[in-house]
């Protein structure tokens, strides 16, 4: 067969060479970009030495051209064509599909002067559109749940579950694991220090307000926006890019009432329970280490805590994980539908929702203490 | 006909599954150096798994791949990865880098095969864009804004940015207009005739098939049914090829108006 023995005779070309006779450029061997790869430098200075001003080139002894061959020896002439030129026809055609985009220039973007400016402009104009995404979504979500009181049947039960499950079963190991530890280390400092005053008994305040009033919702939030929050980010995300969310659409089937609201209603009932779960975890934590520092009994820390502390106080971390949970859960679903059809972007959204989360969580979170001052706070 | 000893791809006793399901079974497939391999077979028959495992995208349950004449995973990594960029890949989706614009993504492989200059790199990349009727406007775009057959047209630009010895593509003229896969052909016989390219395509457009391939495989039944030249794989009695190529006949042939 013709083509297989082209091929073969293709396979055993001698490297590409240049020789200059006279006035004569004569080239051999393969003039293939993967031939001339290991010696491209070589090659460049030949022909820029051996090529300049012949008048003639000989390619007859070329058994491979491709368009980077003929690229090179194009540049060499430097868009003056040699008098004569002694070529077959695959070699034309090879430098017939280069010769036009070697000269060719790509549409250069111009220089804009404007662009600070732009730039002020477009940072508002985004930060706008987020805010009206978020209204928009959130409107749409309350919108949703009217419909389902309406018509019960399109409340999406499976994905509430599946969501309920991941957000809120998965975490439980890991969150019990921080917050034992985090018990640990704030009873141990504080330890430390109440033994100087000799008020040791003090612990069971400090860690009691402290842990079920505020650090717990809080850590937990921090886990929940790491873990549930950047998955379900990603994978809104990931939907967008595969255009699952457009075939939702087309489908007829709300992406608010499929995607976002088990999302929010799963995180909005799985925080509160979690932020229990969590500040009892910090709490037994706390218990072993006074137990073991300051000779304080666990079945003492137990029974002296619902003495101390306020009931208010767990009401109140209580309401905040649930509030939390809500934020985190939109956050999420907000930078997560705003994910354009690319990696660059999801990767970058992933990355503002979980900061933007944890963000507005403490900020959320101070509001509540101003909120609540009067509340569950002994004062004597 | 006697053919050259060595092959450029070599699949022996290739057997695959997922799970309980088989997808090859014992197949048996040698490429030619200077083929234009055209691989048919009905949908889901294995041919998008057979391309990947040629290129070591994926490792068969059993059977040995050869590319070049050298077991897939032989030498160093350099060697292996060398090997690779012998080989341009068209995938069936594209697979283009979603996060590069259309310029960028043809000017990887360039640009990763390192000693080009960056001058020669946009010739080059337009030369390619060029070759798939891209326009210069189009480099500067990024994947989304590709429409499906651009998106092609694009990978198939990138498969051909090194103007690589052995070119796998994987349903190429999918997505393009008639007139366009017409010159796609033209494209590929003129690469194929100037730089002695080796192309496995799959395809499941006769026109294609018949304008392109100088041989067939036919994968069904978990193997390769038949192998040869169209008229040979025509001449076969199977019911599958039956169907597979009387089909566009008979379809002809009661295609008069009023259908
Ligand atoms: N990752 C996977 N896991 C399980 N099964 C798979 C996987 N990839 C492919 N398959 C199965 O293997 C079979 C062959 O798939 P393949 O993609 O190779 O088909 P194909 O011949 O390319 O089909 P088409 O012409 O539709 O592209 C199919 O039945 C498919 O369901
Ligand atoms: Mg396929």
């Amino acid at each position: 067969m013709k083509r297989h023995a082209r091929a073969q005779a293709l396979l055993k070309a001698p490297p590409p060479s240049l020789q200059r006779q006279g006035q004569r450029v004569v080239l051999a061997g393969d003039w293939s970009l993967f031939a001339l790869r290991p010696r491209l430098l070589w090659t460049r200075a030949q022909l820029r030495l051996q090529g300049r001003g012949a008048e003639e080139w000989d390619l007859t002894g070329v058994s491979r051209l491709d368009a980077f061959g003929a690229l090179l020896v194009l540049r060499c002439w430097a868009g003056r064509e040699p008098a004569t030129l002694v070529i077959d026809e695959r070699q034309r055609a090879a430098f017939e599909r280069i010769r036009a985009s070697a000269a060719a220039v790509l549409p250069t973007v111009r220089r804009d002067w404007l662009l600070p400016v732009r730039w002020l402009g477009q940072t508002l104009c985004s930060a706008g559109s987020h805010v009206r995404d978020f209204a928009d979504m959130l409107g749409m979500v309350v919108l949703e749940a009217m419909r389902f009181a309406i018509e019960p049947r399109s409340i999406p039960f499976k994905e509430f579950s599946a969501a309920l499950y991941k957000a809120g079963m998965q975490a439980l190991p890991i969150s019990a694991l921080v917050g034992f530890l985090i018990g640990v280390v704030l009873s141990y400092l504080s330890a430390l220090q109440l033994r100087n005053f000799g008020a040791e008994a003090l612990i069971i305040n400090i860690l009691g307000i402290g842990i079920i009033r505020e650090l717990g919702p809080v850590l937990v939030s921090i886990l929940v926006a790491g873990r549930s929050g950047s998955a379900i980010t990603a994978q809104l995300g990931v939907m967008r890019v595969t255009e699952e969310i457009d075939a939702l659409s087309a489908m007829g089937v709300s992406r608010y009432q499929r995607l976002v609201w088990p999302k929010v209603l799963a995180l909005a009932i799985a925080m509160p329970l979690l932020v229990a779960w969590t500040s009892a975890a910090a709490l037994a934590g706390g218990m072993v280490c006074a137990d073991v520092l300051l000779d304080i009994e666990w079945a003492y820390f137990a029974s002296a805590l619902p003495n101390v502390v306020p009931i208010q106080n767990l009401y109140i971390g209580l309401a905040k994980g649930g509030a939390f949970g809500v934020t985190i859960a939109l956050i999420a679903c907000h930078f997560g539908l705003r994910v354009k059809p690319n990696t660059e972007s999801l990767s970058a959204n992933t990355t503002a929702s979980v900061v933007t989360a944890i963000t507005a969580v403490i900020l959320l979170d101070a509001i509540f203490a101003m909120l609540t001052r009067g509340i569950g706070v002994p004062l004597r | 006909m006697s053919l050259p000893a060595n092959p450029v791809i070599r699949l022996q006793g290739i057997h695959t599954r997922y799970g309980q399901h088989w997808v090859h079974q014992d197949l048996q497939l040698d490429v030619q150096r200077g083929d234009l391999l055209a691989l048919v077979g009905g949908s889901g028959a294995g041919k998008t798994t057979l391309l990947r495992q040629m290129i070591g995208l994926q490792k068969p349950d059993s059977g040995i791949v050869e590319l070049f004449g050298e077991a897939l995973m032989a030498g160093s990594r350099a060697e292996r990865f060398a090997r690779r960029r012998r080989a341009g890949v068209l995938f069936q989706q594209g697979a283009l880098f979603s996060a590069l614009s259309v310029f960028d993504n043809i000017a990887f492989p360039l640009r990763e095969f390192g000693g080009l200059l960056e001058d020669e790199i946009r010739a080059l990349v337009l030369s390619r864009l060029d070759m798939v009727e891209l326009k210069p406007q189009h480099a500067v775009l990024m994947p989304a804004q590709l429409s499906g057959g651009m998106v092609k047209r694009v990978a198939l630009a990138r498969a051909l940015a090194l103007e690589p010895e052995l070119l796998l593509l994987d349903e190429p003229t999918a997505g393009l207009d008639p007139e366009r896969s017409g010159r796609f052909v033209d494209l590929i016989r003129s690469l194929h005739d100037g730089l002695g390219l080796t192309v496995v395509f799959v395809t499941h457009d006769l026109d294609t098939l018949s304008a392109l391939a100088n041989r067939v495989a036919v994968l069904a039944e978990h193997r390769i049914l038949a192998l040869g030249s169209l008229d040979e794989v025509h001449a076969v009695d199977h019911p599958f090829i039956n169907k597979f190529f009387r089909y566009r006949q008979t379809v002809d042939e009661a295609g008069e108006p009023g259908l």
